[in-house]
C-alpha cells in the first residue's frame, strides 16, 4: 500500500513525506507484565498519526517509549534515519520531540507566558551572565524567542490569559497552554497524550481544530493517543491499533474501521 | 530626645544588622526547599564546613593532618604557605560545588520521589557526617578568620549620631558589610531566577519534574546547581559569622536560629527569608532591651522560638509563604 521511502498523498491532498521515526520490534516489560509486545510502526513527515486501543492496551507506554520516559527492553528506535541509543527524557526533548501529558503537567506557579517560554529553553544558548545583563547574543535570542512564543500564543488564541497564573485556569485552557508550550519548541515531532480527555464537546471541537491547524500551518508531524473514536477517525491520516500490548491493526481510518480484529477488540470478544 | 529612646534606636539598628546574618542562613534553606522540596537541615553545617575550608586553605593547613600524623607517625600540619583571601574564597567555592555534586550523586539522586520526611532525615545524616568530616579534615580548634573585612566601630556613624543625639551609636563595620553583601546576594539571586535560562529551568524543576523533563531540562544538572548555590550562600554566611565570632563548631547551631526565621518568612520566599531575619533580629534585641532586665536577661535564647510559635498558631504558612489550599 505505502512506499517505504517516498511518502503518499492524503485524501484531502496533503503531501506526506518520508519516515521521521521508526519503531522496530519494541518490547517493554514491567517486571512480569508485558506492556508492549513486539510492536513496529513508523511516523512520517507531516502526518497526523494516531495510536488507539482500549484501556490498558499500552498506548501511553508507547508514547513514553517515543519520548524517552521509558526505555524498552527490546527493539530499536530510529529517529531521522539513525538508531537512537537509550536516552533520558530531557535528551529526547532536546532532539526536538515535544510532548503533552494525559494529566496535564504544567508549571502551576508560573504565568501562561512563562510556561510557554520554558518551551524555548532548548533554543537558549547564551550564558547566564549575558542573560542576566541582557546583552548581545542574549538580547537577540530573547527577542527571537519571544516572537515565536507570541506567534504560538496568537495561534492558539490564548492572548487574553497570557499573564494569568496557570493554576487559575480551567481544565480545557490548561490543555491548550500545554499544547502551546510543546509547540513553542518548534518540535519535529509533537506527541499528544489524550489531548481531549475530560473535555466537553465544544472544547473537543476547538482542540481538534487546533491540531489540524498546527499540522497545516507549521507542517508539524503529530502523533497522538485518543479514546474518542469519532475524533480519531476525523483527525488522523493513519492509525495504529493496540490491544493487550500488541498491534492488531495499522492503516488509514477506513482500513482500520473495517478490520475484524479491531472490531473484536472494541466490541469485546473473549480472548483465549 | 529622651535617653531611653536613643538607646532603643541603637538597639534597633543593631537588631537589623544581626537579622541580616540570620537571613543569610535562612536564604540557603529557602533556595534548596524551593527547587527540590528538601528541607536541608545541613545548611548550617555547610556554612561551618565552608568557613573551615576557607580558613584551612588560607592558612595552608594540611587536610586530614591529624589522621595522617596518627597513621604514619609524621608531624606535618602546614604546607607553609598562605593563600590570598580572594583566591582562597574561589577555591572554597570549587570545593562547595564538588560537595554539591557528591551530595546529589551519592544521596539525593537515589531518593527521587521519596516522602519529604525521608529527604529530611537524609539531610540530618548529611549534617552529622559533614560535621565529623570537617573535624577530621581541618581539626576541632577554634580558628580565626580574617579575609580583610573591616571590623570594629564605624567612626562616621559614631560622630554623626554624637552630633545629633549627644550620644554616639556603636555600629560594627562588619555588620554594615554583611548588610551590603546580603542585599547584593539577594538582588543577584532574584535576577538569576527571573531572567536567565538556568533560573527559569530551576523554577520549572521546582514546579513539576515531568513537565521540566519534557521541555528538555536535566533534573540532575539543576539539582547540582541548586546545591552549589546553597553552598555559595553557606560560604557567604560562613565568612560573615566566622569573622564575627571565630570559626568554631557551635557555628552549625546558627541553623537552629534560621528555623524561626523561616517560620516567619515562609519556607518558599526569598524576600520572606530577609524580612523574617530582620524581624527576628530586631525583635530579640528590642525585647532583651525592654523586657530583659525585668526577667533576669538572656531572653535572646528563646525569644525567636516563642515568636515563631505564635506565628505558627495564627499564620502557619508564614508572612510570604504560599497558602496551602486543598480543593475537595
Amino acid at each position: 500500500m505505502l512506499d517505504a521511502s517516498e511518502g503518499y498523498t492524503t485524501e484531502d491532498g496533503r503531501k506526506i513525506g518520508g519516515v521521521v521515526m521508526e519503531m522496530k520490534n519494541i518490547t517493554l516489560r514491567f517486571g512480569g507484565v508485558v506492556a508492549i509486545k513486539d510492536i513496529s510502526f513508523d511516523i512520517r513527515q507531516g502526518e497526523i498519526r494516531a495510536i488507539i486501543g482500549p484501556n490498558g492496551a499500552g498506548k501511553s507506554s508507547m508514547l513514553n517509549v517515543i519520548s524517552g520516559f521509558y526505555n524498552p527492553q527490546e527493539g530499536e528506535v530510529y529517529y531521522q534515519g539513525t538508531l537512537r541509543p537509550p536516552m533520558k527524557p530531557y535528551q529526547v526533548a532536546q532532539q526536538g520531540i515535544a510532548r503533552t501529558f494525559q494529566n496535564i503537567a504544567l508549571f502551576e506557579g508560573m504565568s501562561v507566558l512563562d510556561n510557554v517560554m520554558t518551551g524555548r529553553i532548548r533554543q537558549m544558548k547564551a550564558g547566564p551572565f549575558a542573560q542576566a545583563l541582557w546583552k548581545g547574543k542574549a538580547e537577540r535570542e530573547e527577542v527571537e524567542n519571544r516572537a515565536v512564543v507570541e506567534k504560538v500564543i496568537d495561534f492558539l488564541e490564548i492572548q487574553a490569559i497570557r499573564k494569568t497564573p496557570v493554576s487559575r485556569l480551567p481544565y480545557g485552557l490548561k490543555k491548550r497552554v500545554e499544547l502551546a508550550r510543546a509547540l513553542a519548541s518548534e518540535p519535529s515531532i509533537l506527541l499528544l497524550d489524550e489531548p481531549m480527555a475530560g473535555m466537553n464537546v465544544e472544547e473537543k471541537e476547538d482542540m481538534s481544530r487546533f491540531i489540524l491547524d498546527v499540522n497545516d500551518e507549521f507542517g508539524t508531524t503529530i502523533a497522538l493517543i485518543e479514546h474518542d473514536m469519532g475524533v480519531v477517525m476525523d483527525l488522523s491520516d493513519r492509525v495504529v491499533v493496540m490491544d493487550y500490548g500488541q498491534k492488531i491493526g495499522d492503516g488509514t481510518p477506513d482500513e482500520v474501521r473495517n478490520n475484524q480484529a479491531v472490531i473484536d477488540a472494541y466490541l469485546g470478544v473473549a480472548h483465549d | 530626645m529622651p535617653e531611653q529612646l536613643v538607646f532603643a534606636m541603637e538597639v534597633f539598628l543593631n537588631g537589623l544588622m544581626a537579622g541580616v546574618l540570620y537571613a543569610l542562613v535562612a536564604l540557603g534553606f529557602v533556595l534548596i526547599y524551593k527547587a527540590s522540596g528538601i528541607f536541608n537541615y545541613a545548611q548550617g553545617v555547610m556554612a561551618l564546613f565552608a568557613a573551615l575550608t576557607l580558613v584551612g586553605i588560607m592558612e595552608g593547613q594540611v587536610p586530614f593532618a591529624h589522621l595522617i600524623n596518627a597513621m604514619f607517625g609524621t608531624e606535618i600540619h602546614h604546607f607553609g604557605w598562605h593563600v590570598p583571601a580572594l583566591l582562597a574564597i574561589l577555591l572554597t567555592m570549587v570545593v562547595m560545588v564538588g560537595l554539591a555534586w557528591l551530595v546529589n550523586t551519592i544521596i539525593f539522586k537515589h531518593l527521587v520521589n521519596q516522602e519529604p520526611i525521608i529527604l529530611f532525615m537524609a539531610t540530618i545524616g548529611l549534617a552529622y557526617f559533614l560535621e565529623g568530616f570537617g573535624d577530621i579534615m581541618w581539626g576541632a580548634d577554634i580558628k580565626k578568620l580574617d579575609v580583610g573585612l573591616p571590623q570594629g566601630i564605624n567612626e562616621a556613624i559614631d560622630e554623626v549620631t554624637y552630633g545629633i543625639f549627644d550620644y554616639g551609636f556603636f555600629i560594627d563595620n562588619l555588620d554594615i558589610v554583611a548588610t551590603v553583601v546580603a542585599a547584593a546576594l539577594v538582588f543577584t539571586l532574584i535576577i538569576f531566577a527571573q531572567y536567565t535560562k538556568q533560573g527559569r529551568a530551576m523554577r520549572a524543576v521546582a514546579d513539576d519534574h515531568q513537565a521540566a523533563l519534557s521541555v528538555g531540562i536535566s533534573l540532575n544538572f539543576i539539582w547540582v546547581m541548586v546545591w552549589s548555590l546553597a553552598g555559595f550562600v553557606a560560604l557567604v554566611a560562613g565568612i560573615m559569622w566566622g569573622t564575627k565570632s571565630g570559626v568554631q563548631f557551635s557555628l552549625s547551631l546558627i541553623a537552629l536560629k534560621a528555623l524561626p526565621v523561616l517560620m516567619l518568612g515562609g519556607f518558599t520566599s526569598i524576600p520572606g527569608a530577609i524580612v523574617g531575619g530582620l524581624i527576628i533580629g530586631v525583635g530579640e534585641k528590642l525585647f532583651e532591651f525592654a523586657i530583659g532586665p525585668m526577667v533576669g536577661g538572656a531572653t535572646e535564647n528563646w525569644f525567636a522560638y516563642v515568636l515563631a510559635l505564635v506565628f505558627l498558631v495564627f499564620r502557619p504558612q508564614g508572612l510570604f509563604g504560599e497558602k496551602i489550599i486543598e480543593r475537595v
